[in-house]
């Protein structure tokens, strides 16, 4: 932690309120001996600490592919992390999980997208923490006070303005992804404020936004005018000041970006995986509504905190998407670890972080679309996408 | 008798030596998901460098992106003996550097970390042989 905050130039240490850990998703070996480390060193956490994925799905132990030496190593680190008195909630979006911190609170969260969105959507305060940092301020209770914890570094510097596009475009889910991945591009580790907007996006719009931002470029915080708390007017977003730049997105900006989240072309399509940030409440009845009276061809993942999918089993509804051929995947995703058959092959998202990571952790290609798009294209076995959104 | 080359002076992160080749990332990268732990080459399917090598190379980068994973798979490279020989960011990036430090605490094998701005970064030539001294001094062999 010292060591930490003399490379981020910070002062001193400040309390936090809590923290989400990145730190137990396997990667090697180096990992686990981290974690049981701090458990031998009795280790324990100062304040409220979510857990994100590991690489395994405690639920379903058949569902990741791994090896016996991977999956111990793994489930050991999972367990070291508990051990630690971190709360096993094992999903990306630990904010629709009940970990919520207030506006202006000091926290210290890893994985990108929560970062992402702790600082944006709520309007809390924490850097972008990585794997061991995280865990260290959490045994803690302390983070290094530099970067988004201090407000002078959390207005926005650059401007994006979607005033120009269609309100068809800004009224469609997959618009919000395809903004976040040109959002990462064009802003790197830059504050960002968006204008244009319709006012009041949604939790699940700003979460697929800033998912897709935080995988394209750095982006651990944004604003978006009207909708988020730091932003009630592009003023107060900018802090008074004048923005370095703006930019003005057009329709082809936004196809161009749509078409970066691609890397397969053709109507082969062999497996649709969604829910990258895991899937909410309010998406899963979106993707029922989709659903309704279809059965899928293609493997259809639905990757999803356990939180979540408890709700959904107590209702009878996750039964009756797994009898049209959803398959759940709970504490884990495609991305992070081998879930997907063996041998590659084509997978559409409607996810710009599962978009972004795929041919490389996975080695299949991809082809980003709408739920929509998804769904239809899971029921009939080939690539189905509505093209004219975004004409 | 020789006259030494003026190195360049890089702001020290972490300090120490290496020898290696240049390789300068032609574009931002996440460690996770852009660097396989297990090779220790690129396998971010988007990136210019795609099927490169970082390792025991002196790897200079433009800028940082994505996962905060990045710290972990660092660590993972200096446990498999796949890391670069050094790294000389554009802009710190701390998660990044993180994964040095904590492998110094597990007794893995210790990286120099420097500083070094995008455009100064230019000059050294991609591929050259280069020793990075103790106190930032990159120099070309």
């Amino acid at each position: 932690m010292a060591e930490a905050a003399r490379i981020l130039g910070a002062e001193r240490l400040i309390p936090i309120a809590s923290a989400h850990i990145d730190g137990c998703l396997y990667h090697g070996d180096s990992g686990t001996e981290f974690a049981e480390k701090l458990v031998q060193g009795s280790g324990r956490v100062a304040v409220p600490a979510t857990l994100n994925v590991g690489a395994l799905d405690l639920l379903h132990p058949k569902r990741v592919h791994a090896g016996r030496h991977r999956y111990e190593m793994a489930l050991r680190m999972m367990r070291a992390y508990e051990a630690l008195g971190c709360r096993p909630t094992w999903t990306c979006a630990p904010y629709q999980a009940g970990h919520r911190p207030k506006l202006g609170e000091q926290v210290a969260w890893g994985e990108s997208n929560a970062v992402a969105f702790v600082n944006s959507v709520l309007g809390a305060r924490s850097n972008r923490y990585g794997d061991f940092l995280d865990i260290a301020a959490a045994i803690a209770g302390k983070a290094p006070l530099a970067g988004l914890h201090l407000a002078e570094n959390r207005r926005a510097r650059i401007v994006l303005d979607a005033s120009q596009l269609s309100p068809a475009l800004l009224e469609s889910d997959a618009f919000y992804p395809v903004l976040g991945a040109l959002l990462g591009r064009e802003a790197g580790s830059t504050v960002a404020a968006i204008v244009g907007l319709p006012k009041g996006v949604s939790e699940d719009r700003l979460k697929a936004l800033g998912a897709a931002a935080a995988s394209t470029g750095a982006v651990g915080l944004f604003h978006v005018v009207g909708t988020t708390p730091e932003a009630p007017t592009l003023r107060a977003a900018l802090g008074g000041m004048p923005p370095e730049r703006t930019l003005r997105l057009t329709a082809e900006m936004i196809r161009a970006a749509r078409d970066s989240l691609s890397t397969a072309g053709g109507e082969r399509i062999d497996a649709v995986a969604l829910g990258s940030p895991h899937f909410s409440l309010q998406e899963f009845a979106e993707l029922e509504r989709l659903a309704a009276g279809r059965r899928f061809r293609l493997p259809l993942y639905v990757c999803s905190g356990r939180g979540v999918l408890k709700s959904l089993e107590e209702e009878g509804r996750l039964a009756a998407l797994e009898r049209q051929g959803v398959i759940a995947v709970a504490d884990t995703c495609v991305v992070v670890t081998p879930i997907l058959p063996e041998g590659g092959g084509v997978l559409m998202t409607n996810s710009g972080k599962f978009a972004h990571y795929t041919p490389g952790n996975t080695g299949w290609q991809v082809v980003y679309g709408s739920l929509a798009d998804c769904v239809a294209t899971a029921a009939s076995g080939r690539l189905e996408r509505d093209e004219l959104l975004w004409q | 008798m020789a006259v030494a080359a003026p190195g360049l002076a890089a702001k020290v992160v972490i300090d120490g030596t290496a020898e290696g080749r240049i390789f300068r990332l032609a574009a931002p990268i996440s460690f996770w998901g852009g660097i396989d732990p297990e090779t220790g080459r690129v396998i971010d399917a988007r990136h210019p460098d795609r099927g490169r090598s970082i390792a025991g190379r002196i790897v200079c980068l433009p800028g940082m992106i994505g996962s905060s994973s990045a710290s972990a798979v660092m660590l993972e490279l200096l446990r498999v003996g796949l890391a670069p020989a050094a790294l000389v960011f554009g802009e710190t990036d701390a998660i990044l550097a993180l994964g040095v430090v904590v492998g110094r605490e597990l007794g893995y094998p210790a990286i120099p970390v420097l500083e070094l701005p995008p455009a100064a970064q230019a000059a050294l030539p991609q591929g050259a042989l280069a020793r990075v001294r103790a106190g930032g001094v990159i120099e070309l062999a």
